[in-house]
């Protein structure tokens, strides 16, 4: 299915990640966003709401999270695409409807523009500790897709892909960007609409009265219909059986969840995207995703200057998590270095498919700014230079941490 | 590939003025450009700044390590953001708000009354583009048709003729100013 030229709004841009992912949600076809505007998401909100008369959408500003993460799992079943748009705190009170999606297995999408956290931390400035509450915030075993932008341009066209997926496997997608790539003016092109590939919505379309709402198709991923148009349509978040019945036995527990993980865990190398540079023979790979990639390439690029054989690996999708990719580089590159606004994600999930088999080197920031590129190349440095093998992490300290610890640091105004 | 930050205070469009020099060179001069903004409480009355980054391939680092132009509107940017300037970079002052310390190295100053021309054309709050005028008769950076592309759309639609106007101004005082140098 192509886009509606309507909702497409075709031309050379020159506005932020924000802008663009608004632009975006239209572009995507999304009808209806509730949300409860936050720093720094709000200009993404803004222009939705600008734009969404133009195709015949909505913006609803609810009176909090919880309430516009509900209106966007119920908008989801009356048939419409949607979409919430948030930052840290606001995430965190989304988290209990997020499982509630997942759990109905809801296509919807979430844009968070992380900032720095924890709690309302600095609500202006960038952050990237959301990732691991993106993949296990919610109580209990299911599985979602998260993406993650290092460009405005990226953040239109992966909103795009991202209701793409939410459709194709009907889960909840998360597009974690972070406040540099959401308040970062860039060239932006937007394709005509019928350059605009859209999955659309997988309806039922046989007898209403044999309708099992979570009766899963061949791929694993049932047929949906629209609430209210005469089909019999029973939700809950209790385990349940294909008809949408809570069931408490074991064995549909164990049906069931499985089929939750699995429709994406066996889907993986159709999700997944990745963006591999000179790895093959690399003695230290970054690993790397959203605004840090982009920091990391002075590092990356000094550290080839100095005759470092160096790769990088980018992670557009962060979750599912690459695991296969890792447990290969792994066999045959010396260490990993993972520099990311927060101390220490995505850098024990390279761990873990490591297995031992090579060092990886954590560079940490604690957020409200951007590596300094130095600190990468310093531990990209370290990380070639290591002959032994080191078990754990090694968490590199940055110049500033050095400062703090070794004493004689000030703080500025 | 060129580094600027542009700083003043809040209201005098150091921001605007960020995005209309990044859109004229990304998309009239099709090269790149990355335009980021100080953002927060400061960008309220009180010190702001933004930083461009144009280069002829794709920006990947998008922000300022070591500026290549200078462009303070106020003596709070100035003071704040001189010592990021290269040693061969170029500064670039409202002569009538910033009082510049003797240039470190190879430092080339050229100043300009921008807020003053400004209200001599009827509204200072054109001198951002005085300023932007000024900038690309002096830097070369940009070049002077992608701008005066870059100004439409950008500017109030009412306010295009004085911003026009503006422009031109800052920039034929900047063919003086370097014919002179």
């Amino acid at each position: 299915m192509k886009a509606n030229p309507r909702d497409v709004l075709t031309g050379v841009h020159y506005i932020d990640g924000d802008v663009a992912a608004g632009y975006g949600v239209l572009a995507a076809g999304c009808k209806f966003v509730a949300g409860y505007p936050i720093t720094p998401s709000t200009e993404a909100a803004e222009t939705f709401a600008r734009v969404a008369p133009k195709g015949n959408a909505m913006f609803i500003q609810m009176e909090d999270e919880l309430a516009s993460i509900s209106a966007v799992i119920g908008a989801s079943f009356a048939g419409v695409k949607s979409m919430t748009i948030t930052s840290g705190p606001g995430y965190t009170l989304m988290m209990e409807a997020i499982g509630f999606g997942a759990m109905l297995e809801t296509p919807f999408v979430l844009l968070n523009i992380q900032r720095g956290g924890p709690s309302t931390g600095v609500p202006t400035k960038t952050g990237q500790a959301d990732m691991m509450q993106s993949r296990w915030g919610s109580h209990g075993d299911y599985e979602i897709i998260a993406i993650s932008p290092d460009s405005p341009q990226e953040l239109f066209d992966y909103t795009i892909k991202a209701f793409n997926l939410a459709e194709m496997y009907r889960c909840p997608v998360m597009i974690m960007s972070d406040e540099c790539v959401g308040h970062m003016t860039e060239k932006v092109v937007i394709p005509p609409a019928e350059e605009i590939e859209l999955e659309p919505r997988r309806l039922y379309n046989g007898p209403p009265g044999e309708y099992l709402p979570f009766k899963p198709d061949g791929d694993f991923i049932p047929k949906m219909v629209k609430a209210g148009a005469g089909y019999n349509l029973y939700i809950s978040g209790h385990v349940h059986d294909e008809r949408g019945y809570p069931v408490t036995n074991e064995e549909f527990k164990s049906v069931y969840l499985r089929r939750l993980v699995d429709k994406i865990r066996r889907n993986k190398d159709k999700i997944i995207e990745l963006k591999e540079e000179n790895t093959d023979d690399a003695e230290v790979i970054v690993v790397s995703y959203g605004i840090s990639s982009r920091v990391a390439v002075r590092g990356i690029e000094k550290a080839r200057e100095k005759g470092i054989k160096i790769g990088n690996l980018r992670l557009v999708t962060v979750w599912p998590f690459p695991d296969e990719k890792i447990i290969d580089l792994a066999k045959t590159t010396k260490a990993f270095v993972v520099p990311e606004i927060n101390y220490g994600q995505i850098a024990f999930e390279v761990e873990r498919c490591c297995h031992g088999r090579a060092n990886v080197v954590l560079v940490p920031h604690s957020g409200a700014g951007v590596h300094n590129p130095d600190d990468i190349y310093d531990a990209i440095v370290f990380a070639a230079k290591e002959k032994k093998k080191i078990e754990g992490i090694v968490e590199y300290k940055t110049k500033l941490e050095k400062l703090v610890f070794e004493g004689g640091f000030k703080l500025k105004e | 590939m060129a580094e600027i930050r542009f700083a003043g205070y809040g209201g005098q469009g150091i921001i605007k003025s960020g995005i209309i020099a990044g859109k004229a060179a990304s998309i009239y001069d099709n090269k790149f450009s990355t335009m980021s903004q100080s953002f927060g409480p400061e960008a309220r009355g009180g010190a702001c700044s933004s930083q461009l980054v144009v280069s002829e391939s794709k920006v990947l680092y998008p922000y300022v390590t070591k500026s290549d132009v200078l462009v303070a509107m106020s003596q709070e940017g100035y003071n704040k953001f001189e010592s990021e300037l290269s040693e061969e970079g170029i500064l670039l002052i409202d002569e009538d708000l910033v009082k510049h310390k003797p240039p470190r190295g190879k430092i080339k100053i050229y100043s300009i009354p921008t807020t003053r021309f400004a209200e001599q054309l009827g509204r200072k709050i054109v001198s951002n583009v005085v300023m932007l005028g000024f900038f690309t008769a002096v830097t070369n950076i940009v070049s002077y048709e992608a701008m005066k592309k870059a100004l439409p759309g950008s500017v109030p639609e009412k306010a295009l003729d004085l911003n026009m106007k503006a422009f031109e101004k800052g920039y034929e005082y900047g063919k003086q100013k370097v014919k002179i140098k």
